[in-house]
């Protein structure tokens, strides 16, 4: 298909954990962190995710590449189809 | 549930999320260019997508919640409704079933049944289809306005901004609205289907650290079994041979065969809005793989959603709790907090139920508070996630509220346009003007939505009763297909007497029966009371047995006395006249049967393994 989902989705991720891990240095240590036991889930969760959406995101852009190669070129007006 | 302290990073989340989900519209509007492209995702997706996207679309909010309920309520048991319940009809589907689907050209279910049956067997399927997508697009659209009030989600903002709280409802069904018509509208079913997706991985994004740290505040797996109610909700096939034995109700041939068989084959292979992500894909063979594919992640869920249930009633009971602590001068600061009636009086995590209308707790006849599971995943939520990972966690639910409302409608517009619109109303128009009513079939969609929203604010049982009227609608279905597609003999007269017979059976026997401990009404036994069921599950698993049963021999009967369609016709459409699927280029290990057989021993494994 046209839109390599894989571009959009992944491209969300990494921003969802760049702002999970920014927000998680800049608050570390904080009280905030009392509810998830002590473990600063922000900035945990948001490397995860950051890797999460990265990898999407390559993989999305490798994939789009691929299809725009093996995509035939579309012939000029006029062209007279040859064999079969 | 009065501490929900959302602050900007937690609504930059959920704005971040809007912005890509209508994006994503936006970016696949110019490749919309008929009918096709609208309907049926131009039949061009890749399998693994359409796979995520075929669970996704049964894993509504009301899903997630649902299922979360049930495991603090029932315990592990409710994982059957995902390894009988969902995982067997998901392999059938895609080995048995889905050549003809695909294969017949049929661009939704209900034209399948026009091709193998005829005309008024597919207006029946289309009619009472279209009218239950539009209300349950239009439930969804009412919890998730109900629980995004109950959780102070747009609180803060509507206070700052000095506008009433009571307009918080209104806000949240007009923006789902707009959102879900706005993807729509530009990208059809690849809008739906990609957006499936998305949600998808934010579910398990949301869910799983919230898992992590549930299970770690209990102390692992080991101090989850110390903490259950008792010991059996740990188990999912202790005391299933009685009724009386087990938390569900049921005994173990209601399970197997009420559950098992009939109502998670008539969901999984008859409902056109998760087989419309399968006839999304670009092969026969990626159709037959597509509910496969979904069937793995679909068999680990249970760790996503009930296990969050479980957790929710094995915490500690919030209680009141002082804290000392220094301040930054030196003194000291003794910090109370003093959780609300509701929570102190609740079970773990999960809360009482308080009366809507009066606010005071609800008790049972015994005189114990009442326990409101449904809001065992959102109280988890609230209780280990901080401000910014919470963002993300009720955006997951926000998404799965949005995406189920938008499988919905993406099924709605196309058995209108197609099913209804094109066969009855409007015939032998251009595609182009199928598409544009494509588009205004969404708009209707979503209008007929939010007028069911509203209504159900009127009306305390509106939801429960059209559920209910779904059940007896559905419960049939499953043996109108499994003779079409495997008795050649079957009439288009036999399936829809037979469909018809099958909705009485089951409006009858909800009629003379009724679960103990219920009153007569819509709980049953409005007719006259015949039996006791222990359980409303029970009942209810019953209900589809004897629907299925009365569809299933009606339809033989009458089929018998007719003459049925001649054999050329119903090449593609019936098993035994239709050449098996091709495969010979596909090496062992990549053929759909190879997958099928593992995914067989996968879960008769988690069976054996939680039994």
């Amino acid at each position: 298909m046209n839109l390599d989902l894989r571009i959009p989705m992944g491209l969300m991720f990494t921003l969802v954990g760049l702002i999970l891990t920014v927000f998680g240095m800049v608050t570390s240590g904080s009280a905030i962190y009392a509810r998830s036991l002590g473990i600063n889930a922000n900035l945990d969760w948001g490397l995860v995710l950051l890797v999460f959406g990265g990898s999407m995101y390559i993989l999305g852009r490798r994939g789009q590449k691929k299809a725009d190669l093996e995509k035939p070129k579309p012939l000029p007006e006029g062209t007279v189809r040859r064999g079969h | 549930m009065s501490h929900t302290n959302l602050t900007y990073v937690d609504w930059l989340i959920m704005l971040l999320y809007f912005v890509f989900v209508l994006g994503i519209g936006f970016a696949l509007k110019r490749y919309m260019k008929t009918s096709k492209d609208f309907f049926q995702a131009g039949r061009a997706l890749p399998a693994w997508i359409c796979g995520l996207a075929f669970i996704s679309a049964n894993l509504g909010a009301q899903e997630v919640i649902g299922m979360g309920a049930s495991g603090a309520k029932y315990g592990i048991a409710t994982s059957h409704f995902y390894w009988i319940g969902a995982i067997p009809a998901m392999i059938f589907v895609g080995i048995f079933m889905m050549p003809f689907y695909y294969g017949s050209k049929a661009r939704s279910v209900p034209e399948f049944l026009r091709l193998r049956f005829d005309e008024k067997t597919r207006a029946l399927n289309a009619c009472s289809f279209a009218v239950m997508t539009v209300f349950s697009s239009g439930i969804s659209m009412y919890a998730m306005a109900r629980l995004i009030q109950t959780l102070h989600v747009f609180d803060y903002i509507f206070l700052s901004a000095g506008l009433p709280l009571g307009w918080i409802f209104h806000l949240s069904i007009i923006l789902s609205a707009i959102i879900v018509l706005g993807y729509i509208f530009l990208g059809g079913l690849t809008s739906a289907i990609y957006n499936e997706v998305l949600q998808f991985f934010l579910i398990v994004a949301g869910f799983l650290p919230l898992v992590l740290i549930g299970l770690k505040s209990v102390g692992g797996w080991s101090g989850l079994k110390a903490s259950m109610p008792n010991p059996s909700y740990m188990h999912s096939w202790q005391g299933m041979a009685h009724a009386n034995t087990n938390p569900l109700g049921v005994e173990v041939f209601g399970l197997a065969m009420g559950l098992g068989f009939v109502l998670s084959f008539g969901y999984w292979c008859t409902d056109f809005l998760v087989i419309q992500t399968a006839m999304a894909t670009d092969t026969q063979e990626n159709a037959r793989r597509v509910p496969l594919i979904a069937a793995i992640p679909k068999m680990f869920f249970p760790f996503l959603v009930i296990l969050p249930g479980l957790l929710a009633i094995g915490a500690a009971t919030p209680k009141i709790t002082t804290i000392e602590h220094q301040d930054a001068t030196g003194a000291i600061i003794h910090e109370t907090t003093i959780p609300s009636e509701v929570e102190l009086k609740g079970q773990g995590l999960v809360p009482a139920k308080a009366d809507p209308i009066t606010g005071k707790i609800v008790l049972d006849a015994s005189g114990k508070p009442l326990l409101d599971y449904d809001l065992a995943i959102p109280s988890m939520l609230l209780h280990y996630f901080p401000t910014g990972i919470l963002g993300l966690g009720l955006t997951a639910l926000l998404a799965s509220f949005m995406s189920g409302m938008a499988g919905n409608v993406t099924a709605f517009n196309t058995v209108w346009t197609y099913d209804l619109y094109q066969s009855y109303i409007h015939k032998g128009a251009s595609d182009k003007h199928y598409l544009a009513m494509g588009r205004w079939a969404t708009v209707g969609g979503i209008l007929l939505s939010m007028a069911t929203a509203y209504a159900a604010t009127g009306f305390n049982n509106i939801m429960d009763t059209l559920q209910l009227v779904f059940s007896f609608v559905n419960a049939p279905l499953f043996a109108t297909f499994l003779l079409g597609m495997f008795w050649k003999r079957a009439t288009g007269n036999g399936a829809f007497i037979g469909l018809i017979s099958g909705t009485v059976a089951a409006v009858v026997h909800h009629g003379v029966t009724l679960p103990i401990e219920a009153h007569p009404g819509l709980h049953g036994g409005w007719i006259a009371i015949v039996h006791h069921y222990p359980s409303d599950m029970a009942q209810n698993f019953w209900t589809a047995i004897w629907a299925f049963s009365v569809n299933f021999v009606v339809t033989i009967i009458i089929s018998l006395f007719g003459k049925p369609k001649p054999e050329v016709e119903l090449v593609g459409l019936v098993h035994s006249l239709t050449p098996k699927p091709e495969l010979g280029h596909l090496p062992w290990w990549r053929r759909p049967e190879t997958l099928a057989v593992v995914l067989l021993i996968m879960v008769v494994s988690l069976n054996i393994i939680f039994r």
